[in-house]
């Protein structure tokens, strides 16, 4: 985080609380301390999450010999095991989270709202229509229709950057306004809940409960041919989301403020928004809408990092260590493997409210 | 005082309170804003009226209105026609016309207490817990009719929103629009995680529970309506007892107190109408977005922010809508239909973006 105003001599500390003034040759900033302790804790907590994770299922593997498969020692059957079918899954699982996490800080931060998420804006409920839409029509009920034939996937990747684009440019009159944003986007998730429901009175009940099973949010059988776009996609999209980091520590202080600032403000929250709705459609095209991490977590990591804002590295990657780790848990603890995007609202949702009772009340975002 | 203390207290100021004082062009602004209240209020009561007439008419077989006029009042030999109507058509207008009632008053004193204009019903956590004690009464205890449902929708919709509500409350400071919102959002999440958790390894129940889910009025004999008659209409009883109160609390909790208004009851009564009159009309009907949310904002447009306007309006608004919306359901895939829910979706959605789109947002 780079300094707005004057440029402090070298060495002169900020007076701001866990913060320090850091130059490096021409190059100044402020480092964050909270921030960077909670990014690291959540990048370790997601290391040893998947490490763990590699090693169990219905066919148990020691760490050691994790790590032997790793590094290409293991026998056949366990790197066929690790590498083939735990490995991507784990890899799906952690961008998909990270993905969906910075995409709500940035939704959240850009409309000021806390439920700016692409949950309730309704860009995950349009994804589940497309690919609702393709299972249904595609299967037993219906056939001969452009969305079965096209695939889940990509139905559901169509279905989300649809409604982002929708939402983009209805709320659009010359600027966005944060919370015309919000209320457009309720409308579209109605839209998109109502066609989901219709669908799936609609189908056949073995359709309907495999769509159900998708629009909950599933890692099973998730494969490299799902993880290498996710991690193309987010290589891409994810230096543009923390590109913008700068210039939203600024919009928050309101358009005007901004503005005056000397932000333009236009196309920076066009480019914001833009990015959250492709991180999101990458997200479910590859795991489905799983559910509630970009609602949560950015909530959650504010409090820890007990900042002005959803902080946007440390917000992915507590939502990558959530996915996995609820991976982990429908995997190992419950007697049933469930969807993973149960657990994650299972176990975000009542370390939210946990945070919103004991904390202080904070009526800015 | 007058009847539009809010709008007095805009123009005039707290010392001008009480009308005669007002110089005559103010006085002539309050005359023109009653008479376009009036005029409103009006025009609701004859829509209500349109269109309950016209969900008795119109159907999968349509009914000319002598035959309809003759099913109401003659008490003779019972014909098909008069069967339809009385059997089906008036129970379901009626359940309608409650709903509707209950869902438009509940939007607007629910926007009121969140001082959002978010404030839906369904954010409060009421549709999730809703859901919750359906999907038990269907998994458990293998209930499968709407009229088994509407006590374990109830009794889910009470927890929610209480629930909520207490958390929502419970940290330093008490309850504030974000953290009742993010309350909702967060037990909503955890509701939704436990039906998800049940039906996605119970097909039975997923063949039940996506039939409710869509919110309905179809199937819904008059024996629903009178189980939740009661509780609505004791939440209206509160809702017009809580009005006033919002208007005073509108301006902040701190500025309502320094007038003499008792924030903690009136909060209270508040919550109670909403939690009775949201869960009555999701145990009947199955969840049914948007109405609350979208029809205070409509009714706005002509009672100003004064809630012993807003509330009773939306009230009237919701219920022709609601009827509207299940006629058209009714007509456009005939001889099939489409849920009321949905249609309320589909039609409502675009309608509130135009809207949101016309007005410039005094928000934030």
């Amino acid at each position: 985080m780079t300094q707005l105003g004057a440029r402090p001599a070298a060495g002169t500390r900020v007076h701001q609380p866990g913060e320090t003034a850091v130059r490096v040759g021409p190059v100044s900033g402020r480092v964050r301390w909270r921030q960077v302790v909670v990014a690291l804790a959540a990048a370790v907590a997601v290391v040893l999450l998947g490490a763990v994770s590699l090693g169990r299922g219905d066919f148990p593997i020691g760490l050691a010999d994790v790590l032997r498969t790793l590094v290409g020692l293991g026998e056949d059957t366990q790197e066929f095991i690790v590498l083939q079918l735990r490995a991507p899954r784990i890899v799906v699982g952690a961008l998909v989270g990270l993905a969906l996490g910075v995409a709500g800080a940035l939704f959240q931060t850009s409309a000021r709202n806390p439920l700016a998420s692409p949950d309730v804006l309704g860009i995950t409920q349009g994804a589940s229509a497309g690919a609702v839409a393709a299972i249904v029509l595609g299967g037993t009920a219906g056939g001969g229709s452009v969305l079965g034939g096209i695939g889940v996937p990509l139905a559901a990747l169509l279905g989300a950057l649809v409604t982002g684009l929708l939402l983009l440019l209805l709320a659009w009159r010359r600027g966005i306004d944060g919370y015309r944003m919000v209320l457009i986007g309720i409308a579209l998730w109605a839209v998109g809940a109502a066609l989901v429901d219709w669908l799936l009175t609609r189908a056949e009940i073995h359709d309907a409960a495999s769509a159900y099973v998708w629009i909950t949010g599933s890692l099973n059988a998730r494969t490299w041919a799902e993880a290498v776009p996710l991690l193309v996609a987010l290589a891409v999209l994810l230096p543009a989301a923390l590109a913008t980091s700068r210039t939203l520590a600024v919009v928050q202080f309101g358009d005007d403020t901004a503005r005056g600032l000397g932000v333009r403000l236009v196309p920076t929250q066009a480019l914001v928004v833009l990015v959250a709705v492709a991180l999101t459609a990458a997200a479910v095209a590859a795991a489905g809408p799983i559910s509630y991490v970009a609602l949560v977590v950015p909530q959650v990591a504010i409090r820890l990092t007990r900042g002005p804002r959803p902080p946007l590295l440390a917000s992915g990657l507590l939502g990558a260590a959530l996915v996995v780790g609820a991976d982990l848990l429908t995997r190992t603890v419950l007697p049933q493997a469930l969807p993973v995007g149960v657990l994650t609202a299972a176990v975000g949702a009542p370390f939210l409210l946990w945070l919103l009772v004991r904390g202080r009340r904070r009526s800015t975002l | 005082m007058s009847s539009s203390t809010d709008a007095a207290l805009r123009r005039q100021g707290p010392g001008g309170l009480g009308g005669p004082q007002g110089t005559a062009p103010q006085r002539g602004a309050l005359l023109h804003q009653r008479r376009t209240r009036l005029l409103g209020l009006l025009l609701l009561l004859v829509l209500v009226v349109v269109a309950a007439t016209l969900s008795i008419a119109v159907g999968s077989r349509g009914i000319g209105p002598g035959a309809v006029w003759q099913a109401l009042t003659d008490p003779g030999v019972p014909t098909e026609e008069t069967v339809i109507v009385r059997e089906l058509r008036v129970p379901r207008t009626a359940l309608g016309l409650v709903v509707g009632l209950s869902l438009g008053v509940a939007g607007a004193l629910a926007q009121g207490h969140t001082r959002n204009p978010l404030g839906d019903p369904g954010l409060l956590g009421v549709t999730a817990g809703a859901s919750l004690g359906v999907v038990l009464a269907i998994h458990l205890l293998g209930i499968g009719t709407p009229a088994g449902y509407v006590w374990f929708a109830f009794a889910g919709a009470l927890l929610g929103t209480v629930l909520v509500f207490a958390l929502g409350s419970a940290g330093r400071g008490g309850a504030s629009p974000v953290t009742l919102a993010l309350a909702g959002a967060a037990l909503s999440a955890l509701f939704y995680a436990l039906v998800r958790a049940i039906l996605v390894s119970d097909t039975d129940s997923l063949d039940a529970f996506r039939f409710w889910v869509v919110g309905a009025l179809a199937g819904r004999g008059a024996d629903i309506a009178w189980q939740v008659a009661p509780f609505i209409v004791v939440g209206l009883l509160l809702a017009l007892v809580n009005a006033p109160a919002l208007d005073l609390l509108g301006l902040g909790e701190d500025v309502a107190r320094g007038l003499g208004q008792r924030v903690w009851p009136a909060r209270l009564v508040g919550l109670a109408a909403v939690t009775l009159l949201c869960g009555a009309a999701t145990a009947a009907c199955g969840p049914i977005a948007f109405v609350g949310l979208i029809v205070p904002h409509v009714v706005r447009a002509f009672t100003g922010p004064a809630h012993r306007w807003l509330v009773p309006c939306s009230g009237l608004l919701g219920a022709a809508l609601l009827l509207l919306a299940d006629v058209i359901g009714r007509v456009v895939v005939r001889p099939g239909e489409l849920q009321v829910g949905i249609v309320l979706a589909l039609i409502g959605a675009p309608f509130f973006i135009a809207l949101i789109r016309r007005r410039r947002l005094a928000s934030t």
